[in-house]
């Protein structure tokens, strides 16, 4: 944004303070991401940057923490990664199904009593972590499923279908509904109009909820320190415990995946963004 | 001119407004039936067990169910003076019963949290009481020892009558009932509580207005870039926002770490010299950095959606009136981003009070929150109830702020991403 040429020498100074200020901000927010990154490549066991690194001796780098991450002895990380992904998986499917049909219904001008069966629904987004990891352990612990994958995948869906209801209801708040009675006007039947007609309509929202519900299963520690058993270790409960215990770098391996990780997410989830932004353009 | 030749009726005879009815009540099962798994699955795993929580609270059932014929015959003692025979006969019989089925150990844990010293003396009670002869307890059991004899304990023991009580919740913010039955603060040197409530708030709010400060002037850029520019600057928000936690707390406890980057530029500028380098991780400071980084994302984000929704030729049309610059900043532009300054200070608020993984990973003592407090209770020392009272203070917090939120912005107002 240039400024025009005659502008006051004091909005000047402002202006160019004011960039200054965004960029310190910006370098704040990504900055410490790109810290992980070369330190997972250390040939050395310290989490600082050796002298080698600094003065880029290629001996100073090494994949060693990689290799341990994949091949190392008594290593947890495999368990934990396929532990993650299970829990994950199912987690977002029960999300997406609960979560979809509970914000059609919530759509339709109809239902009664919309903003408290809202408020309920959301909860789980609100309520701090420690507080619903305590009372979902109470529940599980008496229903037997503590330190099993059916109770982690259960709360995980708990967790996990506010942020469906809220972006599949966002999506639905643009949609025009004379489709749908054109398509019954037609003949179709009301579950064969949402296969063909809504489902496809509002898929962009149904699957960026998704995400967030698969990315809120995993990274989520509080609840699953609660409830996982050994046999349930996930890829953040022993990030959890190595950073309390033993800082290796083999957890800024695994961070670093992390990252590539979440880099893909992030980049489907804003091509979704756009696509639904269009589709509701076109509504409008 | 009858209402009832006027009606209209639909083609199968009934009239219209009873058919709309009908419709209008079809309409609404079915949308209510869409909602009901997922209300139904919230309410069993979710709502119910918070109210488990409430109830395990205040729940005390324990010793009352332990010691009944007791309880029974202290209704008749006024408590000013030592109980009579009856008394101590109903609790040597309880006990007796008690010790028979090795459940003594747990009543002397409970009454040592009333009061100090009374595991010894129950203890002793347990071994002597073998020995008892029938008839006149009260002088048996105070042979056992002096305490037993002190009206104090006695009083003690009725305290723990009732079957639900409120302890939990006065200890949570550092009072207790005296044996006088009044409300009263713990000494000076105990109110540990106190302390970390109001560092928890301090740093919420601290958290809070340091987000606010560093997101309002991006969220102002990202709005106002052209497209191009702003979304590739976005990444640097949302990155952040989808990677992992732990990830995120990870990369700040290498920065922030003695040895770490930070540190070394600190050094390098020549701030602190290389043998002064200061603590920055395990306190408040590394607390209160490391949130203000994972939680800017959320403050960043309903920031920009208002924004985003603000002609700029309102800006222009202020300053063609004659305002300066910064006039027209603070009387046009300003009070039309108020909505989002509050969703976002509210949200990140919410969230800053219950966060548990990062204070436990970098805060340290001086730096942990309440959240640590009720997992340390849960983990440790299991006094499970008093986890849940502090749960649920924190709770009805939130909920508080939830409720303002809820009537400010709107809950289903809420943008992600």
């Amino acid at each position: 944004m240039a400024l025009p040429k005659y502008t006051e020498p004091h909005y000047r100074i402002w202006h160019y303070t004011y960039l200054t200020i965004c960029g310190f901000v910006f370098f704040f927010l990504i900055a410490p991401l790109f810290v992980i990154f070369p330190l997972s490549f250390n040939a050395e066991e310290f989490l600082v940057f050796s002298d080698g690194m600094k003065r880029l001796d290629p001996d100073a780098f090494s994949t060693r923490w990689y290799h341990d991450m994949v091949y190392g002895t008594k290593n947890p990380w495999g368990l934990a990664a396929k532990n993650s992904f299970i829990i994950a998986i199912f987690a977002t499917m029960g999300s997406i199904l609960l979560g979809t049909l509970a914000a059609l219904g919530l759509s339709s001008r109809h239902m009664p009593y919309k903003g408290i069966i809202m408020a309920t629904l959301i909860s789980p987004m609100i309520v701090p972590l420690i507080i619903s990891g305590v009372a979902i352990f109470f529940f599980m612990a008496k229903v037997g499923l503590a330190a099993t994958h059916t109770g982690i995948i259960l709360a995980h869906i708990v967790l996990g279908t506010p942020f469906v209801v809220i972006t599949v209801t966002a999506t639905l708040s643009g949609f025009d509904h004379s489709v749908t009675r054109a398509a019954a006007s037609l003949g179709s039947d009301p579950v064969n109009t949402f296969m063909k007609i809504t489902l496809p309509l509002i898929l962009p929202g149904v699957i960026s909820g998704g995400l967030f519900a698969f990315v809120t299963s995993f990274d989520e520690v509080v609840v699953v320190l609660f409830l996982a058993g050994l046999d349930n270790t996930t890829i953040p409960i022993q990030m959890w415990t190595g950073l309390r215990e033993q800082l290796s770098p083999t957890i800024l391996a695994v961070a670093t995946c992390l990252i590539v990780l979440s880099t893909l997410i992030l980049v489907t989830a804003e091509l979704l963004r756009r696509r639904s932004e269009r589709i509701r353009g076109i509504n409008r | 001119m009858s209402s009832e030749t006027q009606k209209i009726l639909t083609t199968d005879g009934i009239p219209l407004e009873e058919s709309l009815k009908k419709a209008e009540r079809k309409n609404k099962i079915i949308a209510f039936l869409l909602v009901a798994p997922l209300l139904l699955f919230i309410i069993i795993t979710y709502v119910f067990p918070i109210g488990e929580m409430l109830f395990r609270s205040v729940d005390d059932r324990m010793v009352t169910n332990m010691l009944p014929k007791t309880f029974e015959a202290m209704k008749k003692w006024d408590g000013k003076e030592l109980p009579q025979e009856e008394v101590f006969k109903a609790f040597y019989l309880d006990y007796k019963i008690l010790v028979d089925e090795k459940r003594h150990g747990k009543l002397a844990t409970q009454m040592n949290y009333t009061k100090n010293g009374f595991k010894s003396i129950l203890k002793k009670l347990a071994r002597k009481q073998k020995k008892f002869e029938e008839g006149n307890y009260k002088e048996q059991i105070m042979s056992v020892h002096k305490r037993w004899a002190n009206v104090e304990y006695w009083r003690a023991l009725k305290r723990r009558s009732p079957s639900y009580t409120y302890s939990k919740y006065l200890k949570g913010i550092d009072m207790y009932e005296n044996e006088d039955g009044k409300i009263v603060q713990v000494p000076e040197d105990r109110r540990v509580h106190k302390i970390l409530w109001m560092r928890t708030l301090n740093i919420a709010l601290g958290v809070t207005i340091l987000c606010f400060l560093m997101g309002y002037p991006i969220a102002h850029l990202l709005a106002t870039l052209p497209m191009k520019y702003s979304n590739l600057l976005m990444i640097c928000v949302l990155l952040p926002f989808w990677t992992s936690l732990l990830v995120r707390t990870a990369s700040w406890m290498i920065l922030l770490q003695q040895q770490g980057i930070v540190n070394d530029f600190f050094v390098w500028i020549g701030l602190v010299t290389d043998d002064t380098r200061p603590e920055m991780m395990y306190n408040k400071t590394g607390t209160f950095v490391a949130m203000t980084q994972i939680l800017l994302p959320f403050m960043v984000l309903p920031l920009y959606s208002v924004m985003k929704t603000i002609s700029p030729s309102l800006m222009r049309a202020g300053k063609s009136l004659g305002g300066t610059p910064f006039v027209a900043f603070w009387k046009v532009y300003f009070p039309l981003t108020v909505p989002g300054i509050g969703a976002g200070c509210l949200l990140v608020f919410i969230l800053a009070i219950g966060y548990y993984i990062t204070p436990a990973l970098v805060g340290g003592a001086s730096g942990s929150l309440i959240s640590n407090h009720i997992a340390f209770h849960m983990k440790f020392t299991l006094d499970w109830s008093f986890a849940s009272a502090m749960g649920l203070m924190l709770l009805s917090g939130v909920l508080l702020v939830y409720w303002i939120y809820n009537k400010l912005v709107g809950i289903d107002n809420i943008k992600l991403g």
